[in-house]
């Protein structure tokens, strides 16, 4: 791969604990590049959440490299790597983490807004997409699970971003939605072309997407 | 991005339409109460300052005789002769009934630049301003008053103060049957060569007055109200400070997707920052138009208070003044942002990656229950070493804050203490004894809220209370006579003195003149030795037999004020008339002023130009009503120039109490304000505490029973409140009664306590905490089963 859009090198990750610092991850590799999608999985606590926070810049490694872009975020400051959350990364959580204040419409437009990129059609092409034009309107709370995590997948893709990280999106949906969720969202990877890293905790999703690794203990398997 | 991110965040008001209300309302009440009072005291000082210019008082030296009274006309010439530039003023009251209008006669001819005369401005007839009878130069507002009858004409003119005419000397003299002037005005440049002005004469040269006696009297009144503003400014504060730790909570995952898409800190710091300069500035606006509101609806009460214990006149009319709005609103901001920095700290402290559950926001550790105990006793220790050993009206107040802060303070810990001394005797109760420890953090700023305003109101319920009780024990003793007759002059006075002599038990002349006693306005009062004083007079200390040594006529009485101000004692000289001994002092409440009470001979010796004008008759009471009615019909005296005891008490009454008018207003106030505090301390919590509600249902408890404990636990706090409100308010009145008041007015009232009334507070008390909790217990019992299963759901 010449130019991977993402591109994690030798991570090592602590956290202080009463028993003394706990490793997270141990010289952790990989590299996603446009069109990728790859799945990581693992049991709980191996570490699958940290090493997507660290990709999206939400926190920094003890060691080792993050290049987004070919730009090496774990050394910027907050400011510095919000920017490059806001203009490079979709995130999609397993609670939506939508604005339960603002309408459909409005989460949908907020980062694209926030990164400055907002295209109306383009939101509208995607609600549209989502299945979710009808509910422009209404407020998260008024909606299903698998709506609102359509309304979050539709927030993360809607500023045109390099890379998609994905924590466990079908998690707090049933198994049929969960599906139909994921299917929506790898379909518009491929159509943007975007970078896709997906953790989950079901074997059965992970295969759908083009490759896999599995992290235990803080190292990555094959 | 600023935009988006604001807009995001300010989403959260549109859903919730009565949190937003909440906050504006308290931000806006905090704003009204406080610029209400800031209001007022700049327009009573600002009359104050209207009256200290007076004829260039503030510039002018003045000179006066050392014992008050008028400079002999003589002197007066003496001074011009030898080619002294002074000016001559007569200043005297013109009463009839309850009607008065203060005179301040003057010579335009010979007055100083400074003094301003509205004589000279070009505009006035002077023909008819110098010659009878003259012409009366008046405020818009004094004209429009009702004034004493035969007044010569009245001309509007600016800058007079209210209650006030300016004249000619000479109108001024035939009006107050007076010649000789009051004081005299000196002008700042004398002729080179004369002697120094000080050496001229026996008179006294006073300087420029920098502040109207008023000012300094009426100072300790501006300072309570301005205490009780800040009082009801901090407890509206509260509220805010609720709201937006309500608002914080509630928007804490907003603020963590927001960080998460890419919005810096700070730009979401500044979206909050701007978010609460926004609605400051609608609240304050808000404010201040309640304010005003506020402000002008309590101006006649304070103007009556004003004059009532000070004789200062102030029209009861606000202006507004953009001054005044401005500082409002930056009160309002400053008061914002303290408010809302510790909602801004824990944004800028919020880890990104922390976990989204709500947590118990203001969740205080006992740890922080612990120092809030120990710097309550430090300031219990700090105001006991103030009460015993500080001096001044600032340590008084002093005192009180420590006390007030102290017991605040001390709050949740005692509220802690008391929870543990119960032992439940089942799970359940278990339950809720520890479930509402862990609620007492959250609710301690709320509780602290209502203890301050239950205080408060207990501790000046109190003092009121006790000065009314002691007030009309006194009006008793000092308002012995059966009626109180005002002649239209001294001769028709002495001939209806001497027709009346044969037909009642006694005729008592009341006779006064306006002196200076070291160096501040006072009354001598000339009285007739009469069993009506022997009897009655509230004596607070006397040498033996004081009323025979009155009597001799070397002898004076002085009142309570005097005597506290100037360390006078029993034994010590007066220097009155010549040097008096002091053989008794009364109290005297309600008067600012130094008094002193001579014989009636020794009173006319000393001011021989004075003749009583007004006489008290001693009658039984049962004929009082016909004499009164006889006096009207054959003497021809006006309706108002009789009155009896009654009215004058019941006058006296009316004056004391419109007196308090404005306290009692601010109470009611200040608990409302503490009542809403509590509401949005609960609806705070309720928010936060379905997880720890969830469970017990799920378990087997209904919502209703939950709804009820939820209730009780409201009453049960409100109730350990009012306990420690108790104690405290006491102490603050006893603060108020004997430091501040001492300090204040020169006077010290006996303590009374009211039992009946401390129950109406708790229950009102009980009422504000079942009002505050009504609308989370009704949501928690209707509360749908999906609410609650959610908290399950939502557990990770």
């Amino acid at each position: 791969m010449t130019n991977p859009l993402l591109d994690l090198h030798d991570i090592r990750k602590t956290y202080p604990s009463e028993a003394g610092p706990l490793r997270v991850l141990d010289g952790v590799s990989l590299s996603l590049g446009a069109g990728q999608t790859l799945a990581l999985t693992g049991e709980s606590g191996s570490g699958k959440s940290t090493l997507l926070h660290l990709a999206g810049g939400l926190d920094q490694p003890d060691s080792g490299a993050v290049r987004l872009g070919g730009q090496d975020i774990g050394t910027l400051d907050d400011a510095a790597r919000a920017k490059v959350r806001r203009n490079r990364v979709g995130l999609v959580f397993q609670q939506f983490n939508l604005v339960p204040s603002l309408t459909v419409g409005s989460n949908i437009a907020l980062q694209a807004r926030l990164a400055g990129r907002h295209d109306p059609a383009f939101a509208a092409d995607l609600a549209a997409r989502l299945g979710l034009a009808a509910m422009l309107t209404r407020y998260p709370e008024e909606l299903s699970g698998g709506q609102q995590q359509r309304v979050a997948i539709a927030r993360a893709l809607a500023h045109r971003p390099d890379v998609i990280l994905a924590d466990e999106p079908t998690g707090n949906l049933d198994e049929g939605t969960g599906d139909a969720v994921l299917t929506l969202l790898l379909e518009l990877v491929a159509e943007t072309g975007a970078a896709l890293l997906m953790v989950t905790h079901s074997p059965r999703l992970a295969n759908r997407l083009a490759s896999r690794l599995h992290l235990s203990r803080g190292v990555l398997e094959g | 991005m600023l935009y988006t991110a604001l807009q995001s965040l300010s989403s959260h008001w549109r859903r919730r339409p009565g949190q937003f209300a909440m906050l504006v309302l308290g931000l806006a009440l905090a704003t009204a109460l406080w610029s209400g009072v800031q209001a007022i005291n700049a327009e009573a000082r600002a009359a104050y300052d209207r009256a200290a210019a007076t004829l260039g008082q503030d510039q002018l030296a003045r000179l006066e005789r050392a014992d008050g009274r008028p400079v002999a006309l003589e002197t007066y010439l003496a001074l011009r002769a030898q080619g002294y530039l002074v000016s001559p003023v007569i200043t005297g009251e013109v009463r009839d009934g309850d009607t008065r209008l203060r005179l301040l006669g003057i010579d335009p001819l010979t007055a100083p630049p400074q003094a301003q005369t509205p004589a000279l401005d070009g505009d006035l007839d002077l023909a008819g301003f110098f010659t009878d009878p003259g012409i009366l130069l008046v405020s818009a507002e004094t004209a429009a008053l009702p004034l004493p009858p035969g007044l010569p004409p009245l001309r509007i003119a600016e800058n007079i103060p209210p209650n006030a005419a300016i004249t000619d000397i000479s109108t001024a003299a035939r009006l107050l049957l007076r010649q000789d002037p009051s004081y005299l005005l000196v002008a700042p440049e004398q002729p080179i060569g004369l002697a120094p002005l000080s050496d001229a004469s026996d008179l006294i040269l006073r300087a420029p007055d920098s502040g109207s006696d008023i000012a300094r009297l009426t100072d300790s009144f501006h300072l309570n109200l301005t205490a009780f503003g800040l009082l009801s400014f901090g407890v509206g504060l509260f509220i805010v400070h609720a709201a937006i730790g309500l608002a914080f909570e509630q928007r804490r995952a907003t603020i963590r997707t927001l960080r998460a898409l890419g919005t810096p800190l700070r730009t979401v710091l500044l979206a909050l920052g701007l978010e609460l300069t926004l609605i400051s500035v609608l609240a304050g606006a808000i404010g201040i138009a309640l304010g005003y509101l506020v402000a002008a609806g309590l101006m006649p009460g304070v103007a009556g208070t004003l004059r009532g214990l000070y004789g200062a006149d102030v029209e009861g009319v606000l202006r507004f003044s953009p001054e005044w709005a401005v500082s409002a609103l930056i009160i309002t901001l400053a008061g914002t942002a303290a408010a809302a920095a510790q909602a801004m700290l824990r944004t800028a402290r919020m880890p990104l990656l922390a976990p989204a559950m709500p947590r118990a926001w203001a969740q205080a550790s006992g740890g922080g229950i612990r120092a809030q105990a120990l710097a309550a006793l430090a300031l219990f220790a700090l105001g006991g070493g103030l009460a015993l050993l500080g001096q001044g009206l600032l340590a008084a107040f002093g005192c009180l804050a420590c006390l007030l802060v102290g017991a605040a303070l001390a709050l949740p810990a005692l509220m802690t203490g008391a929870l543990k001394l119960i032992r439940p005797k089942s799970a359940f109760a278990e339950w809720i004894l520890a479930d509402t420890r862990q609620q007492i953090p959250g609710l301690s700023l709320a509780l602290m809220a209502l203890l301050l305003a239950l205080s408060a109101n207990i501790g000046v319920s109190t003092m009121v209370g006790s000065f009314r009780a002691t007030f009309l024990g006194w009006l008793d003793q000092r308002l012995a006579s059966e009626l109180y007759v005002t002649a239209p002059s001294a001769d028709d006075a002495a001939r209806l003195m001497q027709a009346l002599a044969p037909q009642v038990d006694a005729i008592l002349p009341i006779v006064s003149a306006e002196v200076r006693l070291f160096d501040l306005p006072a009354d001598v009062f000339g009285i007739a030795d009469h069993p009506t004083y022997r009897d009655a007079w509230p004596l607070l200390s006397a040498a033996p037999d004081p009323w025979a040594q009155l009597e001799r006529g070397d002898a004076v009485l002085v009142n309570e004020q005097l005597s506290r101000r100037e360390n006078l004692r029993v034994g010590d000289m007066l220097p009155l008339a010549g040097g008096l001994i002091i053989v008794g002092v009364y109290s005297d409440y309600g008067n600012p002023n130094g008094q002193a009470i001579v014989s009636l001979s020794r009173f006319s010796e000393t001011f021989p130009t004075i003749r009583a004008t007004r006489f008290a008759i001693r009658i039984a009471p049962e004929e009082a009503p016909a004499l009164a009615t006889r006096l009207r019909t054959e003497f021809g005296l006006p309706e108002e120039a009789v009155t009896n005891q009654a009215q004058v008490k019941a006058f006296s009454i009316e004056v004391f109490d419109q007196t308090f008018l404005v306290t009692g207003a601010l109470n009611v106030l200040t608990l409302g304000v503490a009542g809403l505090a509590l509401l949005t301390s609960l609806l705070t919590l309720a928010n936060l505490r379905l997880p720890q509600l969830a469970p017990l249902w799920a378990i087997g408890t209904s919502r209703a029973t939950l709804a009820a404990v939820e209730m009780a636990r409201s009453l049960t706090l409100a109730a350990l409140t009012f306990l420690l409100a108790l104690p405290t308010g006491l102490a603050l009145a006893w603060i108020l009664l004997a430091l501040v008041n001492v300090e204040a007015f020169g006077w010290r009232l006996p303590m009374r306590i009211f039992p009946p009334d401390w129950l109406a507070l708790f229950g009102l008390a009980l009422l504000a905490a079942a009002l505050a909790a009504l609308g989370s217990t009704i949501r928690l019992a209707r509360m749908a089963p999906a609410r609650l299963t959610q908290v399950f759901a939502q557990e990770r």
